[in-house]
């Protein structure tokens, strides 16, 4: 094992099921036999506020968040926020997130727009990025509610993790009832 | 057994492990999941209590009567538990008693940003620091031990990123063959009077001596000898910052923030060129080794205001930070208040009325975000209803109409009570809306006193607030539904008018609260875009669900509610004069 640390941050909004998922990259990576610290904010920014997940695996891990600018691996629930935090992530890192939109306050109320074009931006400043249609690859997954578990696949695919490791941790965090719909979107989310 | 645990998972596993009877608590973030983890233990009696001095007072009866206990709370609950956390370290314990204390550098949840060690200085009682997951288990566990051998209370002190962040941790089996619970009679050391108390001081006084000594030789701090260009005295999460960004340089890591080991810090001193402490917040061990007379560096590098990062260690050090991407501002996304919930058409109201509303701790702090803008003061728990009292005293007859306290249930419940109290006794013509939402919300939705619910999940007695209020000496106590805009204004109107104390309750349940039968979303309502004119009025009450979209070719816009947020409170459309919100179809 080298002595090379991973950097996941997982961004969105609060109540987008950040936490799960990096509840389940942090037993994925416990289960492959790594030191494994996560770090994010609770309380404030559960109510619809930006949420950061700093999920960090490898021989030893010391600081619980990520430095600036380190980030490998950019995991983005919603588009704004994943454009939001490039400045995390190292240059020339990954960025694969769900182009889903949901608008902050000011832009709700009609005082701010949107920015245009994230997408592209993103695509333009980092190369290497993935930028799905998470709804909509869900519902041909079999539930509209499994977007990030496609996501999860898709970045599952970018580690050198044994596949057992994943299945694993899904089964442990996900719901018995749910399970099935997980395994098909993490599959499908592993073919993009 | 290894697990992934977080800080606050790990302490209550400690607890477990420890063979700890009782623990209680008043949720806080980021210590809010502590007594959340312990209630699934079923050896621990683990319970909400209105409020930390409450929960500290459990917790010191437990222990009298020769259980291990636990009272767990964020940095300001320290300020109301104080008082007894001070007498308990002159009387010290029957079975041992931990305080657990999480703090929140960088302000992502409160108020303020204290530091905690300083009452462990100031209350003369032992204080460890965990730096990671296992230490926050091993460290409760060693905590209580500690409680017993020195007969201390012991703190154990957490912050946002130890209790929140998640590292992996080797579980133990719990302790066996502690003693059974049982009555002593121990007057002159359990009642302080001043004469007991004279002979308990310098107890204490020694206590601290031999919990320095004891310090010095502990494995709890520990010297790791690297590159002796550079030794720095640390503790708890900066630890790791210093072994990310500094990886050669000698460490003294501290598992004992209080008292310090001065004796082993004198030692490493001698051993490195040059000392440096790496602390967050006050300079709390700098402050004491400067005293002793080691030269060292700290707050002249390192900020005294917020959480320390890897990148803010590498900047005082003089060290290049990694090359970063950088992005235009963008629109900010603060937290807001739920599609549906109940506040909001209050905040509106009393935005309406022009009131000046004293606020308080909760949820409905957010009140103040725009476009409700409907709070002008906050300072601590309870503070809205005494606040009100006091500042009617000062303005004048017209002017003493405007004011308004507003208060969630459980903060009512917490320190609201007292000051309601005082408002009657002293006649204090204000008014006081309790925005009664049947749950502790802000931090995550726990159960108090006037849930009906207990944290183990037991129906038990609800505050019935409305007597309550009553049984304290105001006349005018009024039930209203938040949800109805014009009942809302018309009650607020009407009690602001008059010249005496009154209470109006709002009745409407959280929209996050799961349990059955508490919360019943309405009917989802969506906006006719024929007859929406544009006229923002439902963006007014700043509904997540609500978004204007503005028309291409410089036609006016119109409101759209989003049917996946939407609640269906109603709420909007009574804001509509033109009819354009109604049901969906």
């Amino acid at each position: 094992m080298s002595d090379t640390i991973t950097n996941i941050l997982l961004v969105g909004v609060g109540g987008q099921g950040i936490l799960l998922a990096s509840e389940v990259l942090s037993e994925t990576f416990m289960q492959a036999g790594y030191d494994v610290k996560k770090s994010e904010i609770h309380g404030m920014s559960q109510r619809g506020g930006s949420v950061v997940s700093h999920v960090r695996y490898g021989r030893e891990v010391h600081s619980p968040i990520i430095p600036e600018g380190e980030g490998d691996i950019l995991f983005g629930f919603e588009i704004l926020e994943t454009y939001r935090s490039l400045p995390l992530l190292k240059k020339g890192g990954t960025v694969i997130a769900n182009d889903l939109r949901i608008p902050p306050p000011s832009v709700l109320l009609g005082q701010e727009t949107y920015p245009d074009d994230l997408p592209g931006k993103i695509a333009a400043l980092f190369p290497d990025s993935l930028l799905v249609d998470g709804q909509k690859l869900a519902t041909e997954a079999g539930n509209v509610r499994a977007a990030n578990t496609v996501l999860l696949g898709a970045v599952s695919k970018r580690l050198d993790i044994p596949d057992e490791c994943w299945i694993k941790a899904l089964e442990k965090m996900v719901p018995p009832k749910a399970l099935k719909v997980n395994h098909a979107a993490f599959q499908l989310g592993r073919s993009l | 057994m290894k697990e992934i645990l977080s800080g606050n998972e790990a302490i209550a596993r400690g607890a477990f492990e420890a063979g700890v009877k009782v623990a209680s608590a008043y949720p806080g973030t980021p210590s809010t999941e502590i007594l959340e983890t312990i209630v699934n233990y079923k050896e621990i009696d683990a319970s909400w209590a209105p409020n930390e001095k409450v929960a500290v007072e459990v917790a010191i009866g437990a222990s009298f009567g020769g259980g291990r206990a636990i009272a767990c709370m964020k940095h300001v609950g320290v300020n109301v538990a104080a008082d007894p956390l001070f007498t308990l370290s002159y009387t010290g314990v029957g079975g041992g008693f931990v305080l657990v204390v999480a703090d929140d550098p960088e302000m992502h949840s409160s108020q303020d940003e204290q530091d905690s060690r300083n009452y462990a200085k100031f209350a003369k009682v032992p204080m460890l620091e965990p730096a990671d997951s296992q230490e926050c288990k091993d460290f409760t566990r060693i905590a209580f031990e500690l409680s017993e051998q020195f007969d201390a209370p012991v703190m154990l002190r957490s912050c946002t990123r130890i209790s929140h962040g998640k590292s992996i941790v080797e579980l133990a089996e719990p302790v066996t063959g502690l003693p059974t619970p049982k009555l002593v009679k121990n007057p002159s050391k359990l009642v302080m009077l001043p004469g007991n108390a004279k002979i308990r001081h310098p107890f204490v006084e020694e206590r601290l001596v031999k919990l320095a000594e004891y310090g010095a030789s502990a494995t709890l701090n520990r010297v790791e000898m690297r590159d002796t260009e550079i030794g720095i005295i640390t503790a708890g999460v900066s630890y790791q910052y210093v072994r990310e960004v500094l990886p050669t340089a000698s460490v003294l890591k501290l598992g004992m923030v209080h008292p310090l080991p001065m004796a082993l810090i004198k030692e490493f001193a001698a051993k490195v060129k040059k000392l440096y402490v790496v602390e967050e917040l006050d300079p709390f061990i700098e402050e004491q080794v400067k005293a002793a007379g080691i030269a060292v560096i700290g707050k002249e590098i390192i900020s005294r205001c917020g959480e320390l990062t890897p990148g803010r260690l590498r900047k005082a050090f003089g060290l290049p930070d990694a090359s970063q991407t950088t992005v235009e501002k963008l629109p900010g996304r603060p937290p807001n208040m739920c599609p549906g919930c109940p506040h909001r058409g209050v905040f509106y109201s009393l935005s309406q009325l022009k009131a000046y509303v004293t606020g308080d701790i909760g949820c409905y702090t957010l009140g103040f975000m725009p476009p409700l803008n409907a709070m002008d003061t906050c300072v601590c728990m309870g503070a809205s209803i005494s606040s009100a009292s006091g500042i009617v005293r000062v303005l004048s007859p017209e002017e003493k109409k405007k004011v308004v306290a507003v208060i969630g249930d459980s903060t009512f419940l917490h320190t609201g009570i007292n000051s309601l109290m005082e408002m009657a006794y002293n006649q204090s013509p204000a008014t006081v809306v309790i925005l009664d939402n049947r749950i502790t919300a802000m931090t995550g939705r726990q159960d108090n006193p006037a849930s009906g619910w207990t944290l183990s999940g037991g129906e038990t007695n609800a505050v019935d607030l409305v007597q309550l209020c009553k049984a304290v000496g105001i006349r005018h106590v009024r039930v209203v539904d938040p949800l109805n805009l014009e009942e809302t204004r018309a009650a607020l109107n009407e009690e602001m008018e008059r010249p005496e104390p009154s209470v109006i309750i709002t009745n409407r349940p959280c929209v996050l609260v799961k349990r059955e039968g508490v919360f019943n979303k309405g009917l989802l309502l969506s906006v006719d875009q024929d007859h929406c004119t544009g006229c923002k009025a439902c963006l007014k009450i700043g509904c997540p669900a609500i978004e204007w979209q503005p028309a291409p070719d410089g036609k006016k816009g119109k409101a759209y509610i989003d049917p996946l947020l939407c609640n269906g409170c109603d709420v909007c459309r009574q804001l509509c004069k033109f009819n354009a919100i109604g049901s969906a179809k």
